[in-house]
């Protein structure tokens, strides 16, 4: 399989107050196309700030994170952060939001992708709705749908489904696989929650207190639709909890 | 609406309605009682307001003090919006220009009229001018303040997309920035319409601030001082009502939501 994305060795620290803080220590992985890796960690780990610099939005103190063979580039429209707090624009429409990013398109192009788009998450019939006149799951939706509308080869979703209730999350686990099934990305997810990784991921990445560090690696290998209450699933859950320590 | 609600709706306003009517009351008993030569009673002040207005100068002068406001914060507006999009986006331009606005901010435009009237004469480019002085420092502040309390994750995202600067200017800076402007533009119609008044009682010849002075030095019309003083309050109630309006937009209504 070839690489997608080489993860190599990353380091970060931060100044603050008290001297340097040490964020990130040595981070590497690779990821093959069309793989879909998680990294769990506990809270203020350093998981966000690891996401931040593989997307390409900071800068790693050493180390280096390649993209189709390519550096040190900068973020672009060819891998898409979904964060979670969100960041669907309220002030645009749902249709506005999705041809947000499409260049180059006549208008009435745009408006047709935007909408197989809105199709596709199931949000047909608000595309001219606002923002706060949606729920927290059909902001998701919206959110997912404007990364996929551009075509990403990558999809980086840091906590993406944390904010919504157990069974919203559940819901909005079982809409990425269908659409992953579909157009066959490449996915980093970062999460807290161990059973939504066993859910989605190919490979799961444990990461240690901080500063972050990989300490143990779990392959996924059921098929989808996955059962979580099967004995393979648990024995995987139970071993990642022990990791963390739980 | 219901009928539950308009009922609710009426039953709100009916204290209000209640304070003003009281307040008139004892006015007009006071006057009464005084037997006041000189202080009219709310009835003398309608129809010496009446009186003007059949005779045309009212309107006149309303219309006259409107041209005012209008030119000086539009003005102010084309200046001020642009550059405090700049002062926002660009620190050096803030780190270079801030200093100067918040010390000219606090001057009472009043303070200017001397200025004015050496600049620019007793025409009406005297209260434009100080009009524009007026409104143009609130609206450059919350435009710049606007720009500056734009969330870090819509430019990330925007960066994400890798969109143009142009997409980047007028889908998200400017919309961001927009319920900031409408509040600025609030404000400074609000410091405009006070100053248009003022000055107009001190270098015009026309214009409600005009009526206001010449009624009284005209033989102490005080019903129509007075009249003119309703005026000013109810025109300003209407200009603040469509300030509100705008508030009410469905693209700036995000911010106010909550």
């Amino acid at each position: 399989m070839r690489i997608k994305i080489a993860v190599k060795d990353l380091k970060k620290s931060f100044d603050t107050d008290r001297g340097s803080l040490q964020v990130v220590n040595g981070v590497s992985f690779d990821v093959t196309d069309g793989e879909f890796v998680a990294i769990v960690g506990p809270s203020g780990c350093g998981k966000s700030t690891l996401m931040s610099i593989i997307a390409g939005f900071d800068r790693p103190d050493t180390g280096s994170v390649t993209v189709d063979g390519a550096s040190g580039m900068g973020p672009s429209s060819k891998g898409i952060l979904i964060s979670q707090h969100g960041s669907v624009f309220p002030w645009l429409t749902v249709q506005q939001n999705l041809m947000f990013g499409l260049n180059g398109h006549a208008p009435r192009d745009k408006e047709g992708i935007a909408d197989h788009y809105a199709a596709i998450v199931g949000l047909k019939g608000f595309e001219r709705s606002y923002p706060h006149e949606l729920s927290g799951g059909m902001l998701k939706r919206v959110e997912l749908a404007r990364a996929l509308v551009v075509k990403p080869e990558i999809l980086y979703m840091d906590e993406p489904f944390s904010a919504l209730d157990a069974l919203m999350s559940l819901r909005m686990q079982k809409e990425l696989l269908r659409i992953l099934a579909v157009e066959r990305h490449t996915v980093v997810l970062i999460t807290h929650d161990v059973e939504e990784a066993i859910h989605l991921a190919d490979r799961i990445f444990v990461l240690s207190t901080r500063p972050a560090q990989i300490q143990a690696t779990f392959e996924v290998p059921f098929e989808h639709p996955r059962k979580l209450s099967s004995p393979e699933a648990q024995g995987i859950k139970d071993a990642i909890l022990r990791e963390l320590g739980v | 609406m219901t009928g539950s609600t308009a009922i609710l709706k009426l039953k709100r306003t009916i204290p209000a309605v209640g304070v003003i009517a009281t307040l008139i009351a004892v006015w007009w008993l006071i006057v009464r009682i005084t037997h006041s030569a000189i202080f009219p009673t709310p009835w003398q002040v309608v129809t010496g307001t009446l009186e003007l207005a059949a005779n045309g100068t009212l309107w006149e002068d309303i219309a006259a003090s409107l041209m005012r406001v209008a030119v000086g914060f539009l003005l102010a507006m084309s200046i001020a919006v642009p550059l405090g999009l700049w002062m926002g986006w660009v620190k050096g331009a803030f780190s270079t220009l801030n200093p100067i606005f918040q010390i000219l901010r606090p001057i009472s435009p009043i303070a200017w009229i001397p200025m004015a009237i050496l600049w620019f004469g007793v025409g009406n480019a005297s209260p434009i001018f100080l009009i524009f002085m007026a409104s143009v420092f609130p609206m450059v502040v919350q435009t710049t303040a606007g720009v500056h309390t734009i969330e870090k994750r819509y430019l990330r995202a925007a960066e994400n997309f890798g969109v143009s600067r142009s997409t980047l200017f007028r889908r998200v800076i400017i919309p961001a920035v927009l319920p900031q402007i409408i509040v600025g533009m609030r404000i400074g119609l609000g410091v405009a319409w006070l100053v248009v008044v003022a000055a107009e009682m001190i270098a015009l010849r026309s214009g409600l601030g005009y009526l206001i002075i010449d009624s009284r030095n005209a033989g102490n019309r005080y019903d129509l001082v007075i009249g003119g003083m309703v005026i000013i309050g109810l025109i300003g109630l209407l200009l603040d009502g469509v300030m509100r309006l705008m508030e009410g937009l469905k693209i700036v209504r995000w911010r106010y939501a909550h």
